[in-house]
């Protein structure tokens, strides 16, 4: 299995290096991102838990054909969630931090790009290496994207200081964005990812009905056992177009399947429309998600060695996340202030919905194991952000 | 062992073989004449049909939906995830 990943990943960075190697003489383009500086609050409250925190992102060209960035992200989170609540441990506070460098090199129509990503929990930590290139085609009309990152992750445990564990994480994405009409923009996106190592949540259990119990009532839980490997692919189809009036609609659908067995569909569809002459722009949006559960995840197990691989996180269900996106952006300085260009304030709000078909809400241990409601829970997603361009 | 060796050699030459050879072909549709002249272009200027307009935002809602949701990649941004959990 490993001689099969590193071969991979061996071919996969051999064509990389080819492309690159090939795409300077294919077609004279590009442009840099804009100089632009973001400040971002963000807030998430939904099924016991609540995430929010601030991001910033500074970004900066020199010579003309350099551009480096900065983001800081940062994520609070207090969190009492379903899971929390089944395993019988109280609530926590935690705080993520995540830092972001990156730097673009524009050489004819070609833009090289490289980052580093860095994350870090008391309990976990991450880092990851990427490589894009992007290049310019057929009079700009098309734009080719190919990327690679590796990451390397660390899994600790709380009051478990002998506790470490790694994930070693691939990902190969290519990418490409036509312009088919003088409204009409088009894109398709595949990814590939891998990852191998301590891929469970150390802390969630899965359930089994309890050997003990003649009735079959309740239940006990376990430690998961995830598989060590996964292998994902992700293809998807986006378009946006500028209606006769100034307003632009677009849409989005991703396929997606992994080596788990869960296979998943994501459509989204979306309006943004700047208000006659002001400098108000609305925007609203609605997305639908729905995936297939994995093949070793179940409610309730009949036993503690039911199978090799066994699961209970509900992210690994059958579920369906419906949600609503609403926005607001007022536009300032639109003729230049000082040294900026323009700027703008943004508030969104995004409203999700999941429902679960085969997770139950196992925290009220009075029921019948196995009989309890079906899960669901709706959360509310805030950003508030000002971005200025000098 | 020897002859695995051998012919993921011999697959990674493939590739970059299929892969010079697609290049050279692109190469050769270099002159393709742009059916949509920059002139005609004015559309995609407006900040109204950029691909990604709030890249700070984009990257935060990307990561509340992975973090809840099975499915990953092919969103269209640079990527790179932050293996966050």
């Amino acid at each position: 299995m490993q001689s099969r990943i590193s071969l991979g990943t061996t071919s996969w960075l051999a064509m990389l290096l080819a492309a690159m190697a090939l795409l300077p003489a294919l077609a004279p383009a590009g442009t840099l991102p804009e100089d632009r500086a973001d400040l971002l609050y963000h807030r998430y409250e939904g099924g016991g838990v609540t995430i929010q925190g601030p991001s910033v992102l500074v970004r900066k060209t020199m010579a003309e054909k350099y551009s480096v960035s900065a983001n800081y992200y940062v994520d609070m989170i207090s969190s009492a969630s379903i899971d929390v609540r089944v395993s019988g441990a109280s609530r926590y506070s935690e705080q993520r931090n995540q830092y972001n460098l990156g730097f673009d090199y524009l050489r004819g129509k070609t833009t090289y790009s490289l980052g580093y990503t860095d994350s870090s929990e008391n309990d976990y930590k991450a880092g990851t290496f990427s490589f894009n290139i992007a290049q310019d085609l057929f009079g700009d009309l098309t734009t080719l994207n190919m990327g690679f990152s590796k990451g390397s992750d660390t899994v600790r445990k709380r009051n478990d200081p002998g506790f470490e564990a790694g994930i070693d994480r691939w990902s190969y994405r290519v990418g490409l964005t036509q312009i088919l009409t003088k409204r009409l923009l088009m894109g398709a996106n595949l990814e590939v990812i891998t990852d191998q190592g301590y891929l469970n949540n150390p802390y969630r259990s899965f359930r089994y009905l309890d050997p003990e119990d003649p009735t079959g009532s309740s239940y006990r839980l376990a430690t998961e056992i995830y598989p060590r490997t996964r292998t994902s692919n992700a293809i998807s189809l986006s378009a946006r177009y500028f209606l006769p009036y100034r307003a632009a609609l677009h849409g989005s659908y991703r396929f997606f399947t992994d080596t788990w067995g869960i296979g998943a569909h994501t459509i989204e569809v979306g309006y943004v429309h700047p208000w006659k002459s002001t400098p108000w722009t609305f925007e609203a949006s609605m997305r639908f998600y729905r995936q297939s559960h994995a093949d070793f995840y179940a409610d309730l197990f009949a036993t503690r060695d039911f199978q090799n691989f066994m699961g209970r996180d509900k992210e690994l269900s059958t579920f369906t996340n419906k949600s609503l996106h609403v926005g607001a952006s007022y536009a300032f300085a639109n003729s230049g202030w000082r040294f900026i260009k323009r700027g703008t304030v943004n508030l969104f709000y995004d409203r999700l919905m999941f429902d679960y078909d085969d997770f139950r809400d196992a925290s009220n241990r009075g029921l019948v194991a196995g009989t309890e409601p079906l899960y669901s829970f709706g959360a509310n997603v805030f950003q508030c952000f000002v971005s200025i361009w000098f | 062992m020897r002859d695995t060796g051998f012919s993921a050699r011999a697959t990674v030459l493939q590739r970059c073989a299929m892969l010079v050879t697609i290049g050279l072909m692109l190469g050769g549709c270099g002159n393709i004449e742009p059916w949509v002249k920059p002139y005609e272009r004015q559309a995609f200027a407006d900040p109204i049909m950029a691909l990604d307009a709030n890249p700070v935002s984009s990257a935060y809602i990307d990561h509340v939906y992975e973090a809840r949701e099975s499915a990953r990649g092919a969103v269209g941004s640079s990527g790179g995830g932050c293996g966050c959990n």
